[in-house]
Order: C-alpha cells, then sequence, then structure tokens
C-alpha cells in the first residue's frame, strides 16, 4: 500500500464533509478526525463567532502548521497524530452512564476519600442526574452577587458574543499566535474555556472555585481561559478540580493568559489530576499548557499549582513583569508516580524597575517516573533592581525514578539579586521507622513527610482547596513504597 | 510485662544477639550497659520491631503475647515505646502535628475516636510545662535544627504524650548536659508508675544517678553477662568493663 499523504486525507475529508454535510449544515456532535482550514472554520462557525476571531484562528492556524512539535523537554512519549484527533466534540452531550453503579468502583472509592458529595460525583463521573441538583441553584446566585460588582464571569464562547470588545482587546496580547507550537494548535482550535473580567478597583469578594468545579467537568481538551483583572482589582481563581478525571481525550493543551493591570492582583490556583495512566505507563493524559501573566504597574501575579495527574505534563505558568514594581510569584507542587513524567517550572521575565519574583517548586518523584523543574530568570537591561529568589526542592522515593532540575537565569542588569537555592532529599528508611515506631503506619508517614516538604506551597492555596490538595497527594503516592 | 526468651537476631547475616533473657514487670526500672558495639542498640530496635533485624530464634513476649511477627506501629500501639539515640528529623511537621498524628492514629488502632482538640491542647500544656519544654518549641520543625538535647528532650516529651507501657531509652543520656539530663530524668520519674516498665539503655553510671535502676545487665558480645541491681553500675563506672571482658573470657 503507498503511503498515506496528506492529499489523501484532503480527499477523504472532501469526502466524509458530503458524506455528514458538516459544511453547510452540521447535524453531527462530532466532527471528523484531522485539522485543516475547513475544519477551523467550521468550529468557530458552530460557534457563532464573529469573523474576527475566525480569522484569528485562521491565523493562528496558517502559524501552526509551519511549526514543528518542540523537543527540549526532558519527557519522552510518542508524538500525537493531529490528523487523528477529532476538533470538536459538543461538551456534556450525554451522560456517560445511567446510574453510579456502572462507574468504575476505583473511581468511586477515590471520590469517597476526597469527601466529594454524591450529586458531584455524579457530575464528574458523567452519570445522568435524576434530581435537580443545588448545583444549578448555587451557580446561579453566585452569577447574581457577581453581576452586581460588575464581574463579568462566563464561558469564553459566551464572552466572544456577549463582550467582543474585551476579548478582541485582550486575547493572544500575552501568549500569541504564533508562541508555541501547542499555544498555535490551541489558538486555531480551542473548543471553550472561561472569561473573567474584573472592574476598576473591585475585589472579587469570593473564590472563583465551586462554580468553576461543577463546570469544569466534561469542557473540551483546547480550554482557553482569559481573566482580567482592570486596575486596582483583586481576584482568586481556582482552576482544577481534585477529583480524578478520567478523560477520554489523549491530548489537553490549554492556554491561560492573565492580564493585571495597574496595581491589580491575580491570584491564580490549579489543581490537576487528569488520568496519569496506569500502574504500567499505558494510556494517560498528555498536557501541554501555555500559561502566562502579564503584570502592569505595580501588579501582582501569583502562581500556585498542585500536578499530580497526566502521563506527561508540559506547562510553565510565568509571569511578564513589565510594570514598575511588579511582582510574579510561582509556587509548586509536581507530584510523578509510576510511569508519569513532568518537566514544569516557569518563566519570570523583568523588564520593569524594582519588580520582585519568587519562585517555590517542590517535586515528588515515586515509583519510575521524572520529574523536571525548568525556570528562567530573565533580567532585561533596563530593569533596575529587579530581584529574583528561587528554590527548588526535590523528595525522591525509591531508587527508581529521576528529579531534575534545570534553572536557567539571564541577568541583564548590573543592579539584580538573583538567589537560588536547591536541595535534593530522600524519603529515608529511618524516617518511615521513626513514624511507625510512634504508632503512624507507613502510608501515613509518607503523607505526613511529603506534606510537611510541601508545606510552603500547600499554604499559599486557599483553605478549602489545601485540605483537598493534601489528602490528593496522598492519594497520587498510594502504594508507592512497598 | 516486657519476656524475652533466648532471643537470637541479626541484620545482614551478622549476627548481633546471641540469647539475651529478659524478664521486666511492670513497675520496674531495668538498665542495659555495655560496652560499644554489644549490641545495645540492636535489642532496642528489635524489640520496637525495626525490618531491617532479622530474629532467628527466641521471641518477645509483651503482656503473654509473642509480638515478633507485629510491624513497628502495632507494636506501637501496644505501648511500646523508644526513644531514639539519633531522632531523625522530619521537615515541615510541627512537633505539634505529629504528635497529634501519633496519638490519633494510636486512637484509631483502638477503635476511638481523634482525641478532641482542647483535650490534646491541655495535654500538650501540662506536659510541656512538666518537661520545662518553651511552647514556641512545639511549632518548630520535627528535630530540624535541634540541639542535641533539645533531641534528647523531645523524645521524652512524646513519650509523656504516648504514655508507654513499655519505654526503652537508647542512650538518652548522650550529647546532654548537667541540666538537660536532670530535667529528662527528673520527667522519666514522673511518668513512672507501678503500671509501666521502663528500659534503660546506657553508656555511663551518670544517667543511673537521676533514674535509679531496680537491676542492671551488662551487655557484652551479643549475651547479656551479668545482672546485679544498682552497685553494678556503680563498679562498673569505677572498674570500666575489662574485668567483666575477661570474666567472660575466662
Amino acid at each position: 500500500m503507498s503511503k498515506y499523504t496528506e492529499d489523501d486525507l484532503r480527499e477523504e475529508l472532501k469526502t466524509k464533509e458530503y458524506e455528514y454535510g458538516f459544511y453547510t449544515d452540521i447535524e453531527s456532535e462530532t466532527f471528523p478526525n484531522g485539522l485543516n482550514e475547513d475544519i477551523v472554520r467550521a468550529i468557530s462557525k458552530k460557534k457563532d463567532e464573529p469573523e474576527w476571531m475566525t480569522e484569528w484562528r485562521l491565523q493562528a492556524f496558517k502559524v501552526w502548521k509551519e511549526m514543528t512539535e518542540p523537543e527540549w523537554a526532558n519527557v519522552h512519549y510518542e508524538k500525537p497524530d493531529f490528523q487523528a484527533i477529532s476538533y470538536y466534540s459538543a461538551p456534556n452531550s450525554k451522560p456517560k452512564y445511567d446510574s453510579l453503579d456502572e462507574v468504575d468502583p476505583e473511581l468511586l472509592a477515590t471520590f469517597e476519600k476526597l469527601g466529594i458529595s454524591l450529586d458531584e460525583q455524579k457530575k464528574l463521573a458523567g452519570v445522568a442526574m435524576d434530581v435537580v441538583v443545588d448545583s444549578v441553584s448555587v451557580a446561579t446566585t453566585f452569577k447574581k452577587t457577581l453581576a452586581e460588582k460588575g464581574i463579568i464571569f462566563m464561558s469564553i464562547s459566551e464572552a466572544i458574543q456577549e463582550h467582543p470588545e474585551l476579548v478582541k482587546k485582550y486575547i493572544g496580547t500575552v501568549v500569541p499566535q504564533k508562541d508555541n507550537f501547542y499555544a498555535a494548535l490551541n489558538s486555531a482550535v480551542f473548543s471553550d474555556g472561561s472569561f473573567c473580567y474584573i472592574p476598576k478597583g473591585v475585589k472579587c469578594p469570593m473564590e472563583l472555585s465551586t462554580y468553576f468545579r461543577i463546570n469544569q467537568a466534561g469542557t473540551g481538551q483546547f480550554e482557553r481561559t482569559l481573566v482580567i483583572a482592570d486596575e486596582g482589582s483583586y481576584v482568586s481563581y481556582l482552576e482544577g478540580c481534585t477529583a480524578p478525571s478520567r478523560d477520554e481525550n489523549q491530548l489537553h493543551a490549554a492556554v491561560v493568559e492573565l492580564i493585571a493591570l495597574d496595581n491589580a492582583e491575580i491570584k491564580y490556583s490549579t489543581v490537576q489530576n487528569w488520568y496519569p495512566g496506569n500502574a504500567e505507563g499505558q494510556g494517560g493524559v498528555y498536557n501541554f499548557v501555555t500559561k502566562r501573566g502579564l503584570c502592569e504597574k505595580n501588579a501582582k501575579i501569583s502562581w500556585t499549582q498542585v500536578e499530580t495527574g497526566s502521563a506527561v505534563t508540559w506547562k510553565y505558568p510565568s509571569c511578564v513583569l513589565k510594570g514598575d514594581n511588579s511582582v510574579g510569584e510561582f509556587y509548586s507542587i509536581a507530584v510523578t508516580n509510576n510511569f508519569q513524567q513532568a518537566d514544569t517550572g516557569t518563566k519570570m521575565i523583568h523588564l520593569g524597575k524594582n519588580t520582585k519574583s519568587t519562585i517555590i517548586s517542590k517535586g515528588i518523584s515515586a515509583g519510575k517516573s521524572q520529574n523536571s523543574y525548568r525556570g528562567l530568570v530573565q533580567i532585561s537591561p533596563r530593569a533596575e533592581n529587579a530581584r529574583n529568589f528561587s528554590q527548588c526542592d526535590s523528595l525522591l522515593m525509591g531508587n527508581e525514578c529521576g528529579a531534575h532540575t534545570f534553572p536557567y537565569i539571564e541577568a541583564n542588569n548590573k543592579s539584580a539579586q538573583i538567589e537560588h537555592e536547591a536541595t535534593t532529599s530522600k524519603i529515608g528508611e529511618d524516617q518511615i521507622f521513626y513514624c511507625n515506631q510512634r504508632g503512624i503506619d507507613t502510608e501515613k508517614a509518607i503523607a505526613l513527610i511529603v506534606n510537611g516538604f510541601s508545606k510552603e506551597v500547600l499554604n499559599k492555596l486557599p483553605m478549602e482547596f489545601a485540605v483537598e490538595a493534601q489528602k490528593l497527594l496522598e492519594i497520587s503516592l498510594e502504594g508507592s513504597v512497598g | 510485662m516486657l519476656k524475652i526468651n533466648n532471643l537470637h537476631a541479626s541484620v545482614e547475616d551478622k549476627a548481633i544477639l546471641k540469647g539475651i533473657n529478659l524478664d521486666v514487670k511492670p513497675g520496674e526500672v531495668h538498665a542495659i550497659m555495655g560496652p560499644n558495639g554489644s549490641g545495645k542498640s540492636t535489642l532496642a530496635s528489635v524489640v520496637a520491631g525495626k525490618e531491617e533485624y532479622e530474629v532467628e530464634e527466641g521471641e518477645i513476649l509483651l503482656d503473654g503475647e509473642n509480638i515478633d511477627e507485629l510491624g513497628p506501629e502495632e507494636r506501637a500501639h501496644k505501648g511500646v515505646f523508644l526513644s531514639f539515640q539519633y531522632p531523625v528529623e522530619i521537615p515541615g511537621v510541627t512537633v505539634t502535628n505529629f504528635m497529634k498524628t501519633a496519638i490519633n492514629e494510636t486512637r484509631k488502632a483502638k477503635g476511638l475516636e481523634d482525641m478532641p482538640a482542647n483535650e490534646m491542647l491541655k495535654m500538650i500544656r501540662e506536659k510541656s510545662e512538666m518537661l520545662e519544654i518553651d511552647r514556641k518549641f512545639l511549632s518548630r520543625s520535627l528535630n530540624e535544627g535541634f540541639s542535641g538535647g533539645e533531641k534528647k528532650r523531645n523524645e521524652i516529651f512524646q513519650m509523656a504524650m504516648l504514655e508507654p507501657k513499655l519505654a526503652i531509652l537508647d542512650e538518652t543520656d548522650s550529647g546532654l548536659d548537667i541540666d538537660a539530663l536532670r530535667i529528662v530524668a527528673n520527667g522519666v520519674n514522673k511518668l513512672k508508675s507501678k503500671d509501666n516498665a521502663v528500659i534503660v539503655i546506657t553508656h555511663y553510671q551518670r544517667l543511673l544517678d537521676y533514674i535509679v535502676p531496680d537491676y542492671v545487665h551488662v551487655l557484652y558480645n551479643g549475651r547479656i553477662v551479668k545482672s546485679g541491681t544498682k552497685e553494678l553500675a556503680h563498679e562498673l563506672e569505677a572498674k570500666g568493663y575489662d574485668w567483666i571482658k575477661e570474666e567472660v573470657g575466662a
């Protein structure tokens, strides 16, 4: 059989287009596999987007076609076949199961440990709901309170319809379409995501969390998030969910853009618990995410992340400290077990005067996993008196895992003060025995040691999230010491 | 309470304990002395259930029950406490949090609910006062950056909190100055009752001036070669261990 070429694919797609007639009138909720200009147009059309948005996507697609997948990260995986993926399927279309009895008992056991309510369990596992859930009304009340303050919080698809001027002004300003391979892909095909705008001087009265957690489950693989904090405003945003997500999508390529205008502050917390694959290293999500925030004068952006899921993670939440006196922070816990691989860290780009950044990274490796910290601290020539403090700690469990640190420092201004500390430690048998001797079993002892190790970062999480995250760390490392 | 019969134990195929017999009754204090490398710390670890040690022969009975098959945490739940010669550091875990976890895990094993917070706080206050421990000390990470004396005092604080049936103090006096030694010894004496027992492992007679033993045993080359009362400790202090070695060799 001769080699299957792009032309063949195009030919096939054309026939398919005809077959399903999706170009003019799309009936199907899932698009055929593959990516081309028509698919990009179709996504945009499906979402009723204005012309400028379609053009923006097409521009991204053009750039993406010319790009190649990055290979510099310390991860090894079989590259996804981008023509074998379907780029649109309607979110939350149909329940996967009729009752909780049909859901994998292991998944339910984990829900149980995390203390997730029955209704929410159903929602997360994709079970049909036979009762009107509280969450719906909660979400509504929530929206009302926010609206009173002038806060806009909705899906990005809605925002494109209802607040096109804001989306148009800011989308792609922090993470341009051509930023990197996955960002370009996301820009072309993003399915949905969230949009948040905090007006001038407004302090968002609540953590944007519960609402998000409920709505998070079932969103597509190419999420796009845009958060804008106008001058002097404040928002704390929680992304993700501690509950395990058994998503069938292999590839996740999200983009998050944060914009903190003068004197604004954004706190962005993430818990990532996508399916990591089984204990033999089969399956699992590829999580290739681009997250970046822009700080104007006196603004502050804090990224806090707890990463325990995904087979492969490639993620560097970053801050561009453009305004004078702006502050960037990155607090991270990355756990890898079994055959997971994570290459994660941050970039702190100091452009303004008196800018300050703090990086605290805690990597925990177990099983046969590989965990890398990769960080860049860049001080531009005009960034007088810039300061950075970085601390990278690695904790190893067993003899078959790896921890790696790749710190890059580029200081182009002599007044810069940069500090970097790194430690590597191992959970010792002596520590375990000591705990055992005090009546604490090995599993609990590991949890205690890991929580102690991660404490500085856990403390940065909003209270209710921190408790869940702590439990999540325990669950992620279960069975890692035999 | 603790009865050890003909205990043989090895680590990495090297025989260390070669037939230990010991009978400790409630309310008693036993001192185990002996030169370096005689097997004192090994004995403590084997009773506590450290896994690297292989019991080749003999048995360890706690209240008549053979505890050989029990894991270290199960032995702890039954009231065995070991004050470590070298307490380990656990960064980020405060003394208070560690104690809370230890107490509640032990209660859980006994089918009890967690200890109520106010009860826990009261207990912490009482025990820390008894051992003249600054409360600030309790919010520090376990043993991290502690001085030798602080570490040992912390061990005895944990003993006070856990109220064990059988406490084994492994070289608790090493690294202590005379004031700290007095405080630690006073603490141990206050915790003593007719229902519990203490085994003091030490090199020197010094500690035994404060914690007065009912029996003194000399461990040499994996065996208890001589037992006596506290006078034996004084004799050892005065004459050293050589005469014992000669006696055994003879």
